[in-house]
């Protein structure tokens, strides 16, 4: 199977230890009917190369943005998804579910 | 996250022993426990459910909000005997997310033609076993009805502790087969372990509903807590 979770904490490993800035941003909570359980990751290097998935591509895209951030600043953050938040229509999730992201930086 | 917890992670994963990752989602602290440490853990109990759903979640403890997550190994099923049922047992296995092997000496019973896409071991169980790295994670079923395949199989699946261990057989059958197991040194609660006759109680009759019988006795066995296990066998 492509991106089983190891695959994911293991290239997070590989890139940190290679030298590169790496997050990684994991589901922690889901509500109504989120594409990816909790505990689901995405692992995201300072070049833009992303790994895994928290969502099934609906936002992917912005949780690389912000983990650019975080591995600038080095501080946590939350983000959350979902049909009632202001970006819905641009990376909302289509499916109608909400979803928190957890993103920090790896080393 | 800090690398080391990372490399003791991922050193854990590669064992196929299961640790939870705790994460103060404010402050993002974070930890590592050991399945071996839950004991001693003052989230035990916490710990000991999320793991056995294999699911990962929210708590509050402390005044602070932990998410942990879980990582379990990928449950494997060793089907030993490629017989009619495990046409059936093998995809079903499958598709609840198991790692699934057959192994049966009978080439003519391991074809591929008679399992597309599902790995088979044409081997003795003396060959085939040891190399699939068997473990707690693992269940093990028995269903080639003859004892030169089941026995040495069956004695593999003791050693290694596998979480489930069923067999084919009406209750005399299996009584023959504790006598013969028992002679070849296992003991009497290596024996209790075994589901004999195997499956839950279903009424089952085509080898696709004896499948879904044994699926559901191994998923009862993997998530119920211990005493609810008792109930359902």
């Amino acid at each position: 199977m492509l991106d089983r979770d190891e695959d994911i904490l293991k290239a997070a490993e590989d890139w940190q230890k290679a030298g590169r800035g790496v997050a990684l941003a994991t589901v922690v909570e889901t509500w109504g009917s989120a594409p990816r359980p909790a505990g689901s990751s995405l692992v995201i290097n300072d070049e833009g190369t992303f790994l895994g998935s928290v969502s099934g591509g609906c936002v992917e895209g912005a949780v690389v943005t912000e983990a650019m951030d975080v591995i600038e600043s080095g501080k946590p953050r939350m983000l959350e998804f979902g049909v009632a938040d202001e970006t819905a229509w641009n990376v909302g999730l289509s499916c109608g579910g909400t979803i928190r992201v957890f993103v920090e930086k790896v080393g | 996250m800090k690398l080391a917890i990372l490399h003791e992670l991922n050193a854990e994963r590669a064992a196929r022993r299961p640790v939870i990752l705790v994460t103060d989602t404010e402050s993002g602290e974070q930890r590592l426990v050991k399945a071996a440490d839950f004991t001693k853990d003052p989230l035990r109990a916490e710990l000991d459910k999320q793991l056995r759903m294999g699911k990962s979640g929210n708590v509050e403890a402390g005044g602070k909000k932990l998410f942990l997550n879980v990582y379990a190994p990928t449950a494997k099923l060793v089907i030993v005997g490629a017989v009619h049922i495990s046409q059936a047992l093998a995809p079903l296995a499958r598709s609840l997310g198991y790692d699934v092997t057959v192994v049966d000496p009978r080439t003519a019973f391991a074809s591929p033609e008679r399992f597309p896409d599902i790995p088979l071991v044409a081997e003795w169980p003396d060959t085939a076993l040891p190399p699939l790295n068997v473990d707690a994670y693992t269940a093990f079923v028995a269903v080639t009805h003859d004892p030169k395949i089941d026995d040495p199989a069956l004695l593999h699946a003791f050693e290694r502790n596998c979480f489930y261990i069923g067999a084919l057989g009406s209750r005399k059958t299996h009584a023959k087969r504790g006598d013969r197991l028992r002679a070849q040194g296992a003991r009497d609660t290596d024996i209790a372990r075994i589901h004999a006759p195997i499956g839950l109680a279903i009424g089952a009759v085509s080898p696709s509903e004896i499948a879904v019988s044994i699926m559901a006795e191994i998923t009862a066995v993997l998530r119920l807590p211990p005493k609810e296990k008792e109930e359902a066998a």
